[in-house]
């Protein structure tokens, strides 16, 4: 298997090398010898981006030491400016800003391939997906050793534009696409292109059916959304695989390919965990980019106009700013001194500043017990939807996390997508224990994530407060009650804010002591409206 | 460059379609803010509009696109009074954007080789009498928002800064897309929408498939794809011209503004934008359609489009707001 991602991945490189158009590769795995010796087939003069590259990299801008070593403009040619192949390493802390702009530069013209080299670890640490939809193919070396390695042999390939398409073959590969629950319009392309790429490095005038199950494979087992039901091998023996042989000799416009077979080939490659894989590609959605701290330390944030200032300690110089401060008297000062070159004095130098904002992030962690879904699960639901268009209003994040049963769900990871958030919110369903306890480690898990993102976590927690189910699931009141207070006392450590709504019909004392140990606010509120209980919440967060 | 995508080529996504011919009729609607996830053909319908909008005449070389002598600002230093025809500037905004790129600031260039102290204009300076694109708008970030906003209200832009005190006009629809899985739109940016639509990937497979096909006789047969669409394009072209003198002929009775009143106030639109907008739309959807005067059906037809943006949000509603006003149409209208 791992000896076939690796064939898959040459592969893929080779196509792109045929077809820019294919738009680039993205390969996700850790900086190693593996990774190298497919990086050392991209050719050599390919130019490598960094996640934090600036647009005067990408686009071109003033070339500051040669403009003022020559006396003239100088300007420097940005990165997109130059076609050919671009390397972006790190790929998954690309800024949403940075994916769109490449996106840009790969729909304009087919003059680039992008690369991707996507270290990430964490399954929802990757490539923006604006970008990965854009990348015709994704491979994932993480399984592959050096022992999986073989070498590719060169291939002398013919003209692409000698290839001929069959005429059936655009409907199949829409079809199969359609079948995996593949919406974009872009993979039954990238399939086609793929198909047709793969007949001219195989030397072919025509694709034949080995040309499509790769372009299938290549293309379509990483963007599927479902798995297709199979029907034949479950309920009756195998269909005779038709016999690919001899497809040199088949009619010269159609393949006689089952479209279960190139299924089959898709499935081969699909991922055990897909489901999972799935939910956290949705987690990404929401989030829009797996950058880490985006706003951690003060020196980065919004940039501010910059101040006239003394260079001291890590302040850093605004050096256009400084030079078009300068700027205006150059010719003033030349005459003064008679010293050619730049005149910059200490009064022109200017700092840069940021204005840096946390973003808030409000945990939802809500009871869908049994007692709770009985009376108010309805209303704190209702609650939630209604503080949620105001965290939409003041750009908030949220997050939501449900607890029944016997463990906590992480319904909906931090998101400012209110769509999203809706739809996971009216899905929640109610019954079961109260895992109090399992509830809050999940919400502090994401608290501390998010902390981690530069975010200011709150965590909203609304109960009914009879814990009743213990961290390690067992039906132990005292247990819970124990283990409830336990993680209280570590949140508040922490120094995570919290709110604790009692959504109980009576105030519960228990959750009155679990308030004070978290240091939170408490909000008793029987017999509450949704309305009355968002405008104490955003009471107690202070505004 | 390779011209895009031709718009008479783009398979279904008629709502889009018709959205950006509107405001092609009429600039004064606003606008069209395009939702969908990734893969719609949304940058695509935004690119083909491009090159679809008539030219308009400009005095050559201007840095804002006047149209007459007297309207090229001082600083521009232009020499000629000459016009030629341009086309309609498609000004892309892209995310990240600085301030100074989007409003100007001083050039650099100018001030370093020739001590002058000179505006270099920005992109609100080249967007003026044409169109703003913002590809993922709901990305954008907010400073650049709020800059947005300022200059949309007011239609000039004011910089104020090195030293320059510089305004000049920046009149401009703005085009936005995004995918709304990704973060929503401030309610304020919303509204400076005119129509505002929702795209989604044809479900039926013939659909799809006459997609790629077309997307890959572009592709591969480049030249004899542009000339088969061209007349096609031309014909559009003409028809939003012909559209856009009509406009002044049309007739609106009372009748229909009552309609259109009774459906904003049974909605709840906020301010009267919504009204207006409405109203323009259905007018030049009268005048695409070459009807003379505007009738209910007129206002039916476009009513989601211009409304559907502009509800109050009701995050217990759980049908879409464009259900709602579908639903609310058809109880006003009958």
């Amino acid at each position: 298997m791992a000896n076939e991602v690796w064939h898959h991945a040459t592969r893929a490189l080779q196509l792109l090398g045929l077809d820019p158009a294919l738009g680039g590769i993205c390969i996700r795995a850790r900086s190693g010898p593996v990774r190298a010796r497919l990086t050392a087939m991209i050719t050599s003069d390919a130019r490598r981006l960094h996640p934090t590259v600036s647009d005067e990299a990408l686009f071109g801008g003033l070339d500051l030491s040669a403009t003022l070593a020559s006396g003239h403009m100088i300007r420097e040619k940005g990165l997109l400016e130059t076609t050919g192949t671009l390397v972006l390493a790190m790929a998954e802390r690309a800024t949403t800003g940075l994916a769109a702009r490449l996106a840009v530069a790969l729909d304009r013209n087919a003059d680039h391939t992008l690369i991707a080299l996507d270290e990430g670890a964490e399954p929802d640490e990757c490539l923006n997906p604006k970008l990965a939809e854009r990348l015709a193919f994704r491979v994932d070396l993480s399984d592959c050793s050096l022992q999986d390695i073989t070498e590719t042999r060169p291939t002398t390939a013919i003209d692409l534009n000698h290839v001929i398409v069959p005429a059936d073959l655009i409907e199949q590969l829409t079809r199969i696409a359609h079948d995996l629950g593949i919406d974009s319009m872009r993979a039954p392309l990238f399939a086609l292109r793929a198909a047709r790429a793969n007949a001219a490095l195989m030397g072919r005038t025509t694709i034949t059916a080995e040309d499509v199950e790769i372009a299938c494979t290549l293309i379509f087992a990483h963007r599927a959304t479902r798995v297709p039901e199979p029907e034949m091998q479950d309920e009756e023996p195998p269909a005779p695989p038709p016999d690919q042989s001899d497809d040199s000799n088949g009619p010269e416009d159609s393949l006689d390919l089952p479209d279960e077979l190139l299924l089959e080939a898709v499935r081969a490659m699909l991922p055990d965990n897909l489901l999972e894989q799935l939910a956290a590609q949705k987690a990404r959605a929401g989030r829009g980019n797996g950058t880490g701290a985006a706003r951690k330390g003060n020196r980065r944030g919004r940039p501010l106009p910059s101040r006239a200032g003394r260079i001291s300690d890590g302040a850093r110089i605004d050096i256009i700013g400084t030079l078009r401060a300068a700027a205006p008297w150059q010719t003033i000062r030349r005459n003064a001194t008679g010293r050619e070159g730049l005149h910059i004095r200490p009064d022109d130098i200017r700092i840069k500043r940021f204005e840096e904002k946390s973003d808030r992030l409000l945990i939802f962690t809500v009871d869908a017990s049994g007692s709770s879904a009985l009376t108010r699960l309805a209303e704190a639901k209702g609650a939630v939807e209604i503080l949620l268009a105001q965290a939409y209003a003041r750009r908030d994040h949220v997050a939501l996390v449900a607890f029944r049963g016997t463990e906590a769900e992480l319904l909906l990871p931090p998101t400012r997508s209110l769509v999203q958030t809706k739809r996971r919110l009216a899905a929640l369903p109610g019954g079961g224990g109260t895992p109090l306890a399992a509830g809050m480690v999940t919400a502090f898990e994401q608290a501390i994530q998010a902390t981690r993102r530069g975010m200011t976590p709150t965590i909203a927690i609304l109960t009914d407060g009879r814990a009743n189910i213990a961290l390690d699931g067992s039906a132990d009141r005292k247990q819970a009650a124990l283990d409830a207070q336990q993680i209280a006392r570590v949140l508040r450590a922490h120094g995570t804010d919290a709110i604790v709504i009692d959504t109980g019909n009576r105030p519960e004392p228990a959750l009155r002591n679990l308030a004070q140990t978290l240091d939170a606010a408490y909000l008793p509120l029987p017999r509450a409206d949704a309305e009355r209980l968002s405008k104490s919440v955003a009471t107690a967060l202070g505004d | 460059m390779m011209q895009p995508f031709p718009f008479s080529a783009i398979v279904g996504q008629e709502e889009m379609k018709l959205a950006m011919i509107l405001t092609a009729i009429d600039a004064s609607i606003g606008g069209v803010l395009v939702f969908g996830d990734r893969g719609t053909g949304k940058s695509t319908a935004v690119r083909a509009l491009a090159a679809l909008l008539p030219p308009i005449t400009a005095i050559k070389g201007c840095p804002i696109n006047s149209a007459s002598a007297k309207n090229v600002p001082a600083w521009a230093n232009l020499k000629t009074k000459r016009t030629h025809e341009t086309p309609t500037p498609v000004v892309d905004l892209p995310l990240g954007a600085t301030e100074d790129r989007v409003t100007g600031a001083l050039d650099i260039e100018k001030a370093l080789t020739k001590g002058e102290k000179a505006f270099q204009p920005g992109l609100l300076a080249r967007a003026n009498r044409g169109y703003l694109y913002i590809d993922e708008v709901n990305l954008l970030e907010d400073h650049i928002v709020d800059l947005l906003l300022d200059v949309a209200q007011s239609g000039e832009n004011v910089v104020e800064r090195e030293g320059l005190s510089i305004r000049h006009p920046a009149r401009f629809v703005l085009v936005g897309s995004g995918n709304p899985e990704e973060g929503e739109l401030r309610p304020q940016l919303l509204d400076r929408f005119g129509l505002s639509v929702e795209v989604a990937s044809p479900k039926d497979v013939a659909t799809r498939v006459d997609v790629i096909k077309r997307r890959d006789a572009f592709e591969n047969d480049y030249a004899a794809f542009m000339l088969r669409w061209q007349a096609e394009d031309a014909a559009i072209r003409d028809r939003i011209l012909t559209a856009r003198a009509a406009l002044t002929k049309l007739k609106t009775s009372d009748k229909t503004l009552t309609d259109v009143a009774e459906l904003c106030l049974a909605l709840g639109s906020d301010g009267l934008r919504g009204e207006l907008t409405l109203l323009k739309a259905a007018r030049a959807y009268a005048a695409w359609r070459d009807d003379t005067a505007l009738t209910r059906a007129h206002v039916k037809a476009v009513a989601p489009m211009a409304l559907r943006h502009r509800l109050r949000r009701d995050p217990l509603d759980e049908a879409g707001s464009g259900t709602r006003v579908a639903r609310t149409v058809e109880e006003v209208l009958g």
